[in-house]
């Protein structure tokens, strides 16, 4: 297990739009609690308010066929992978326009052409869809990567283990990305968890592990593009534990009367990666609130273009049922 | 044309779809070196190599997922779970992800995977080797499911599972691996959703799966000496389910009884009665029949198991129910 430290792989510039890219996935989440809350989306959704390093350090690192699984908690890792924020957010209104088609929804994000092969709502329930499609990668002999986002909460389920022991034995190209939040929904990590340190979960495997600290982007991105190496170059797969902040309740709505008094405002103070980035970049406030405007139209089209989108007829929904 | 065995069958399918195309691959528990429990895959692993013929850890949800994601990515893995009881271990991934993928991503993707298991009684394996699961997974859309009762039926529909572009569970049953018949040179491949009939008949249709096809054939000639007409007919795929062939069959013969080894209730034919009846009622002079195991788990001592699971004596004495005769001929 190695901490990874910054290596300064990324320009200034690069740096620049990452800062952009987490501005527009925070305003489009905010975006979207506030239409949940008047009530236009229908279902349930989960934000990732405070996760937004983790999403652009990791999607910034794969490759153009790489291809990736999501969560329940879908909306960052889909933008930073390059869907546009129309069709996502089409997706949400439940609109033919919808990167899957209205069929899918804020847990069902799919984007296939950009290896986005689906936002899974069962937890833990895609990792091992990551493990076989990197073993596809290896019998056709692709240079390409499968990648898993999953939270902590995943840990604990048979799937996850199935999935990891099978890409360790089978020395696939797979990358294992939890984005350890400490909480699995409003359970704390110390009451799912036997073990503190979560790369010791990779150790059984005999897997290469790598911690990061998921609020610092370029942290992310550094760890990201050496995991992605060491997959690609045969040498099998890779856990990397990423501490991460939840700075809004499980799902939109939630009263997080879990969690200890005061320990919301503490984070969202320390913890935000956009600030981190801000600061490290030297940002002055005009050209921050410039980056603001320019994310926030795009936020905003993306609700006018959601809202005009074409409705399914009823009887759509027996289609794609069968290939 | 040579004979083979059902068991022969299915790896004369297995073998020419890996020989024929590099994306079709098999996994599973012990079907490398040791050939598969059931000796399914003996010699596949000498022709096509570890890492087409790969064997697996115990592991019946993570390798039904690794299918998933191969056949995400094009591959045609052939996935194989040991007995079908251990379906029930790898349900989350077919029922969740298998089944849905395609649709939640509103047809941006294919699931061609095959997932082949095999199960039933007559061998006292007890209560969790022998189940016949089938009517769980006819239950859920996106799923295919076929059920191949003879040595040329089991070849040609595995073969048509494997090219299907979506998930389809294949289900062998354990005492049809010693059966032969000749089949052809050419390995034909029989379409998904068409029923077969088995023997033609004017009097009853027993429309059987399975391991109940041949006991439907045999009642079937012993109803002959009570001068009755038995036409056999089997789905052969359960879902797609070819209804306007049991419906025109019921439509000539105007009796029908449903044979399966599973659980008679809530069973696979319960579904064929509700479509028989619907579609044909105006032809019905019976009340349709319905003949399988009794409501308890598979039991382990032979007489009980006997007692539980169908046999053709079982399906004969439907058959003169249908026509308000029983089996003593009174």
């Amino acid at each position: 297990m190695a901490k990874v430290e910054r290596e300064g792989s990324v320009s200034e510039g690069e740096l620049r739009e990452f800062l952009r890219e987490m501005l527009l996935i925070r305003r489009f989440e905010e975006k979207v609690e506030e239409r949940f809350r008047a009530g236009e989306l229908p279902g349930f959704l989960h934000v990732a308010i405070g996760q937004e390093a983790v999403a652009v350090g990791v999607c910034s690192a794969l490759g153009e066929d790489d291809v990736f699984a999501s969560t329940h908690r879908a909306h960052g890792h889909t933008l930073a992978r390059g869907t546009h924020p129309n069709h996502v957010m089409a997706e949400l209104y439940g609109k033919l326009e919808g990167c899957s088609r209205g069929y899918g929804g804020s847990m069902h994000l799919y984007d296939v052409e950009r290896g986005n092969m689906g936002a899974n709502a069962v937890v833990g329930g895609g990792l091992p869809a990551v493990t076989g499609a990197a073993l596809a990668f290896k019998l056709r002999g692709e240079a390409r990567v499968a990648l898993a986002f999953f939270g902590d909460g995943a840990t604990n389920i048979g799937t996850f283990h199935e999935a990891l022991n099978l890409a360790q034995l089978w020395r696939v190209p797979a990358v294992f990305v939890c984005e350890n939040n400490a909480w699995a929904e409003s359970t704390p990590a110390s009451q799912h968890m036997p073990i503190t340190d979560m790369s010791d979960r990779a150790l059984a495997f005999g897997m290469e592990a790598i911690s990061v600290y998921g609020q610092d982007v370029e942290e992310v991105r550094a760890a990201t593009e050496r995991a992605l190496q060491h997959a690609r170059s045969g040498e099998g797969p890779v856990f990397m534990d990423v501490e991460t902040y939840r700075l809004t309740g499980h799902y939109v709505g939630d009263p997080q009367v879990y969690r200890p008094k005061g320990e919301l405002d503490e984070l969202r103070e320390t913890q935000d990666p956009i600030d981190r980035l801000r600061e490290r970049l030297g940002l002055a406030d005009e050209e921050l609130e410039r980056i603001d405007r320019e994310v926030t139209e795009i936020v905003e089209e993306s609700v006018r273009f959601a809202k005009a989108g074409t409705d399914p007829a009823p009887e759509d929904a027996l289609k794609n049922v069968y290939a | 044309m040579p004979e083979l065995s059902y068991r022969e069958a299915v790896r004369d399918a297995l073998s020419r779809a890996m020989r024929a195309d590099e994306d079709v691959f098999v996994m599973g528990e012990d079907i490398a070196e040791m050939g598969g429990s059931m000796g399914v895959t003996q010699g596949m692993l000498a022709e096509f190599g570890a890492d087409r013929v790969r064997n697996t850890p115990i592991s019946e949800m993570g390798i039904v997922g690794a299918g998933i994601g191969a056949a995400m990515q094009g591959m045609r893995p052939v996935v194989e779970i040991m007995y079908e009881d251990f379906l029930t271990l790898s349900l989350e991934q077919i029922v969740n992800q298998a089944a849905k993928h395609r649709y939640m991503s509103g047809g941006q993707l294919k699931v061609p995977i095959t997932i082949r298991t095999q199960g039933g009684a007559g061998w006292s394996p007890g209560a969790q080797h022998a189940q016949q699961l089938e009517a769980w997974l006819v239950h859920v859309p996106g799923l295919k499911v076929v059920f191949a009762s003879t040595p040329a039926d089991v070849r040609g529909l595995l073969w048509s599972s494997i090219y299907d572009d979506n998930p389809v569970i294949f289900f062998e049953h354990r005492t049809l691996y010693g059966l032969k018949e000749e089949v052809p040179d050419e390995l034909e491949p029989i379409p998904l959703g068409q029923a077969r009939v088995h023997r033609e008949g004017t009097d009853v249709t027993v429309v059987a799966t399975g391991r109940l096809v041949h006991e439907s054939l045999a009642a079937a000639q012993e109803a002959e000496t009570h001068g009755l007409s038995v036409e056999v007919v089997d789905p052969r795929t359960l879902q797609p389910l070819d209804e306007r062939a049991l419906v025109e069959s019921v439509q000539k013969t105007n009796r029908c009884v449903v044979a399966h080894e599973a659980v008679t209730r809530m069973g696979f034919g319960a579904e064929v009665a509700a479509v028989v009846q619907y579609a044909a009622f105006d032809w019905l002079d019976a009340p349709i029949e319905r003949v399988g195991a009794r409501f308890t788990p598979i039991p382990f001592a032979p007489v009980m198991e006997e007692f539980v699971v169908p046999h053709a004596n079982d399906v004969l004495a439907a058959i003169l129910r249908t026509v308000g005769k029983d089996v003593d001929g009174g």
